[in-house]
């Protein structure tokens, strides 16, 4: 597995779907177009200034709110390569794995400084930044086999043998 | 001798064909029914049409346009379409239209859809309330949906349940509302994370079925897996002539083990009101009366039922909404709003100067009908209080029960409805 590099973007406790991508912007599931307003009601200059390979790292309870899925799509599309957080909400744990967002689960998260360049080991599962190193929660294996199966959709397929590809 | 186990631990159990199941425990589980919405079953439906599998049972998916219904814009009325298009094509059996619909988590329940004993799937964090009928359900995101709609199972960590015991008597005028935004205030949001929250005890005995509802609704924002209230008398007669389906009575082992154990009196639970920008900044009313406020919302999945209505009738009846207040009652179902135009509701709040609208999530998520200006202030019987919920980044949404949004309607600012009763 790859090693990701990039600047981190930090954020507080609790960061909630609607800071990630607001309502008034889910008459639309099109990537492209969430990202151009993600983060927007916690930091409305981050969209612009993200870029490919950054880091998300947040403190407890990240994705905590409602059930959308556009939140993790639209920090994907954004070109977020992970995000680190002392703890996540679950359907955003859940929504995460299930569209390919690595999201790794560190204590000591809120030690990171905001703007530091960061390096996350996604085999060893460990987060480097401005000096600190985290070591990330193992994924337990029933989480792992799906990560490994490309996600939920492929893992899916497979088992019910449709035929789809990818 | 059987493992000990909790109402949660047994339902799962008995939807992954074992005896018993621990916290911890991976399963597949089979869904009784699954659910989505016009902002998240339209991702749903692309992921299953790609997997090219046929419907696991066209009488087990419910799809309800109801956040941004009356099509709120061009866009929203093409993802409405993707669902009703889907329906039809799939010929799904509870597809609900625009004038047929109501806010899903009051939909399902009123129409017998859901029962004691289901485990229910929903593409909706609020999928959670219909623990208050002793089933467990939990919001899972689109791509969990296209899953379920595929195989009829969703993989669950088995959770662990923490239980909480409201004792003693409650208080004039507190519900459901009052008591599950005093818990999460004591917890905070993410104090149940990813575990059951069970309620039980005296207080809990003595609820009527719509004030269970709005407590295992709000399960969801102390991070909650499902919330769950045992069936009794109470659920029984709720779902006596509703069931589509048998339902399945499970209770909690004596001796089962829990996470943690909490106690509250109810004579220590007032009429709560949570301040922005979290449901976990909860206050008795008394500590905020005086707020002045711009809208009230009076509705939701969390309190736009019946006996919500009733409460905000009785106060409303016969007085005026307070100068440059505007104030908003959405019923959360067609079958509500029938209900409460022949008992005379609809009228007096009509007369008394708010806005009825149809039934609609709407202003709840800031999505339309009702969505707050920089600087604003709306007191809503909603669920969330987060930055920009109902719309601009610089307005502010404070949370209660309708007996208090109905009084503070009076008044322009936050009232105990003693103060006005």
């Amino acid at each position: 597995m790859a090693v990701l590099r990039g600047r981190v973007w930090r954020f507080g406790d609790d960061v909630n779907t609607d800071e990630i991508i607001p309502a008034r912007y889910l008459n639309t599931s099109d990537p492209k177009e969430l990202a151009a307003h993600c983060m927007e009601d916690a930091d409305p200059t981050f969209a612009r200034k993200v870029k490919p390979g950054d880091f998300i790292v947040a403190g407890k309870n990240f994705g905590c709110g409602s059930s959308r899925e556009h939140a993790p799509v639209a920090i994907k599309a954004a070109g977020v390569s992970a995000v680190v957080a002392e703890s996540f909400a679950r359907i955003f744990f859940r929504n995460a794995i299930n569209v390919g967002l690595p999201i790794v689960e560190c204590q000591g998260a809120s030690k990171v400084h905001n703007g530091v360049e960061g390096e996350l080991d996604l085999a060893e599962g460990v987060f480097r930044a401005g000096g600190v190193s985290l070591k990330g929660a193992p994924y337990p294996e029933p989480m792992r086999k799906l990560i490994e199966a490309g996600g939920l959709m492929p893992y899916v397929a497979k088992k019910l043998d449709t035929g789809r590809k990818g | 001798m059987a493992q000990a186990q909790t109402i949660t631990e047994k339902i799962l159990a008995a939807h992954c064909g074992r005896e018993t199941v621990s916290p911890g425990d991976f399963i597949e589980a089979k869904v009784d029914l699954c659910l989505g919405n016009d902002i998240t079953a339209p991702i749903a439906i692309r992921e299953f049409e790609a997997l090219g599998a046929p419907v696991f049972d066209r009488t087990r998916i419910a799809l309800i346009p109801d956040h941004f219904t009356p099509n709120k814009d061009i866009k929203s009325a093409e993802q409405a379409k993707t669902l009703r298009d889907f329906a039809k094509k799939h010929d799904l059996e509870l597809y609900f239209e625009v004038g047929q619909m109501g806010v899903e988590h009051a939909l399902l329940p009123e129409q017998g859809l859901v029962v004691s004993g289901d485990l229910v799937i929903g593409a909706d964090s609020h999928t959670c309330t219909y623990g208050a009928l002793g089933a467990f359900s939990t919001g899972v995101g689109s791509t969990d949906l296209a899953a379920a709609m595929a195989t009829g199972e969703v993989w669950l960590r088995v959770p662990e349940s923490m239980k909480f015991v409201i004792k003693g008597k409650r208080r004039r005028w507190v519900g459901g509302k009052d008591i599950i935004l005093y818990t999460i205030g004591k917890i905070g949001v993410d104090g149940a994370l990813y575990r059951a929250m069970e309620f039980t005890g005296p207080v809990i005995d003595g609820l009527p079925m719509d004030d269970r509802l709005s407590i295992c609704n709000m399960a969801i924002e102390a991070g909650g897996k499902n919330g769950i209230i045992a069936p009794d008398k109470v659920t029984e007669e709720y779902e006596q002539g509703r069931a589509r389906r048998a339902t399945r009575i499970h209770a909690s082992d004596p001796d089962a083990r829990y996470h943690s154990v909490h106690e509250y009196d109810g004579a220590d639970i007032d009429l709560q009101v949570a301040m922005p920008h979290l449901p976990s900044n909860a206050k008795a009313v008394g500590e905020v009366a005086g707020t002045k406020i711009d809208q009230v919302v009076i509705g939701s999945c969390t309190n736009g039922r019946l006996s919500d209505l009733e409460v905000a009738a009785a106060i409303l009846k016969g007085r005026k909404v307070a100068k440059g207040l505007r104030v908003l009652v959405i019923p959360a179902t067609q079958a509500i709003s029938l209900e409460a135009m022949r008992r005379g509701w609809l009228e007096t709040f009509l007369e008394a100067g708010a806005a009825v609208s149809t039934p609609t999530c709407g202003p709840c998520l800031g999505g339309h009908m009702g969505i707050l200006a920089a600087g604003e202030r709306c007191l809503a019987t909603t669920n969330r209080n987060f930055v920009g919920r109902m719309g601009h980044v610089k307005s502010e949404v404070w949370l209660a029960a309708p007996a208090v949004a109905a009084a503070s309607a009076l008044t322009g600012v936050i009232t105990h409805p003693d103060e006005v009763m």
